[in-house]
């Protein structure tokens, strides 16, 4: 028994000097170099900085007319406005195709199947944007990753509604409520477990994409967090402190986000793979 | 007042109203499956946004028999392959390990999970610095080793192993989330009775968790495989698809015929890419669903 809890601690050990290595280290070095002048960040050593280039984070957020912090109010807004839309329009399409079964709600049923599996056709959708006039608009970016993330958001509700029983609602029709008010004030509060794993999974989704804005949001103005740093990969593929600064900046919403929920972000991630 | 409750409406489908399917899906369909009907239309066409001429099948073709565009095909299966399957098998191996017995497996766990939260172009930022051929930190390890390491992003015979190796670095932690959520639903009762069995700890692996790990197994597998066919971020952040276009698949190769002002070419990558995942994941995730079932 004793020579089985000593090779314990030993594998226990190994795992931590390898998540440390493999997991924490390309971290480490990022936030290291982002705080080095630019000579000391661009020979990329995993040593400490020589001096604590603070002012490397300001400098990024000013940098280009402050362009960067107009990323991350661009990106918090489309997070935010699309998130909203998932979670009210998912839940209500999720709730009638849990609850009612015919072939308006099979096919519905096929289209989200399509939707999860099946890439989005990038050029044809820049041109419907444009035909309804609201191409690299906030609006449109909304609107196409709502479209994106419907087919999981609803798929997760579907899953959800199971575990509500109908007698609730057949109650709240008894009293008087009519169909709008069965949803929002009986059904909807329930699914609050549900809804917060959905919240959490666009929300983080949507803070990291990188390819919809590209195609579907291009202009200075209409840049987003993911965006700057593509362009500063161009702009500063010499100066490792900015570029990592940047990279830790961007993260950190991430990290909080992570530090504060992290139990519920892994349990959402995995009931999310799951129903997916 | 409200009217009497008919007995139909208390046990039908009424209260269900189909106007609650309608703002989710006029989103859905306006925004994602008319572009993809229309993809097919405009993959035939040589088109600006104003207007197009039909050509037929000329764009296929073309993306066909020219090597910067048909490479992108291979790359592609190599990519979504190799991913999907490595993933599968490491991430068994990391899942087993963290639901035994160990003391600090909650934070282990966390530290496996965050970089599922860092987006695509920060990863790959981070590991091109890692992967630089002199002053990276991973060249740097081997040379202590006595090892002098390739040009990992800049040799075109290794670049995409690279970029293959950084996916799986990041999708691991997803993977294995899925595995461990799948091994903490078995019913403990059957590792005692392999226990009572004589079953060694190997054993246990091998006949009782590999097995009831099944449905963990497959949506890492279709999962990783979908994500492999569209993968586009990392590889436009470490190599842009080169060198040459030793790196590029079909999701890079629709960006440079846009860039370039392709459009025809750039709609039949996407439908070629639309036509892969329909031909292969629809059927491996029938195939593997009945498997299971089995």
């Amino acid at each position: 028994m004793k020579e089985r809890s000593i090779k314990r601690t030993i594998a226990e050990i190994i795992a931590w000097f390898v998540a440390l290595v493999v997991f924490i280290l390309p971290f480490l070095f990022m936030l290291l170099n982002s705080l080095k002048d630019r000579r000391g960040a661009n020979k990329l050593a995993l040593t400490l900085p020589e001096t604590f280039e603070w002012g490397n984070y300001s400098k990024v957020l000013t940098e280009n007319n402050f362009q960067v912090l107009r990323a991350f109010k661009n990106s918090f807004l489309l997070m935010i406005l699309s998130v909203a839309v998932l979670v009210i329009f998912g839940a209500m399409a999720g709730y009638v195709l849990q609850r009612r079964s015919s072939k308006v709600t099979a096919f519905a049923s096929t289209l989200l199947m399509i939707g999860l599996m099946i890439p989005a056709s990038i050029l044809p959708t820049i041109w419907v944007l444009q035909a309804l006039h609201i191409y690299q608009t906030l609006f449109a970016m909304v609107m196409i990753e709502a479209a994106l993330n419907f087919p999981f958001t609803i798929m997760l509700f579907r899953g959800f509604m199971d575990t509500i029983p109908r007698e609730l609602e057949e109650a709240a029709m008894i009293d008087g409520c009519n169909k709008g008010q069965i949803f929002y004030k009986v059904v909807f509060p329930l699914l609050k477990p549900v809804t917060s794993t959905v919240i959490i999974l666009n929300a983080v989704t949507i803070f990291n994409d990188f390819t919809n804005p590209l195609y579907f949001w291009p202009g200075t103005q209409n840049t987003t967090v993911q965006l700057t740093l593509y362009t500063y990969l161009g702009q500063y593929s010499s100066s490792y402190n900015m570029l990592f600064a940047d990279v830790i900046l961007i993260t950190i919403p991430m990290l909080v986000l992570f530090l504060i929920f992290n139990k519920k972000i892994i349990d959402g991630m995995v009931a999310g793979a799951v129903k997916g | 007042m409200q009217k009497a409750v008919k007995p139909r409406a208390r046990t039908g489908d009424s209260i269900y109203s189909y106007w609650f399917l309608v703002p989710a899906f006029v989103i859905f369909i306006v925004f994602f499956i008319v572009p993809m009907v229309i993809s097919l239309y405009f993959s035939m066409t040589v088109w600006d946004f104003e207007s197009s001429r039909f050509v037929g099948l000329d764009n296929f073709k073309t993306f066909l028999s020219t090597y910067s565009m048909s490479i992108g095909i291979k790359n592609t299966f190599i990519y979504a392959i190799l991913t999907s399957g490595i993933k599968v098998i490491l991430a068994f191996f990391i899942a087993v390990f963290l639901t035994g017995k160990i003391r600090s497996k909650n934070i282990l766990r966390s530290i496996v999970f965050f970089p599922n939260l860092v987006s695509a172009i920060a990863i790959g930022i981070a590991f091109k610095a890692l992967m630089h051929p002199t002053n990276g930190l991973i060249n740097r390890g081997l040379a202590l080793l006595g090892i002098s390491g390739p040009d990992w992003l800049g040799n075109r015979n290794i670049a995409l192993y690279s970029v293959i190796f950084t996916d799986i670095w990041k999708g691991l932690s997803i993977a294995t989330v899925i595995y461990i959520a799948g091994i903490t639903s078995i019913d403990q009762s059957y590792y005692e009775a392999a226990e009572i069995d004589g079953a060694t700890g190997w054993q246990k692996i091998r006949y009782v968790t590999l097995p009831l790990t099944a449905s963990s197994r497959n949506t890492v597998i279709i999962l990783s495989f979908i994500g492999g066919l569209r993968s586009f971020e990392l590889i436009w952040t470490m190599t842009g698809g080169g060198p040459g276009f030793a790196t590029d698949v079909l999701a890079s190769i629709i960006y440079k015929q846009y860039a370039q002002g392709y459009y025809g070419l750039s709609t039949a990558g996407n439908v070629i890419m639309l036509a892969l995942t329909a031909i292969l994941a629809f059927p491996l995730q029938a195939f593997l669903n009945r498997k299971e079932g089995k």
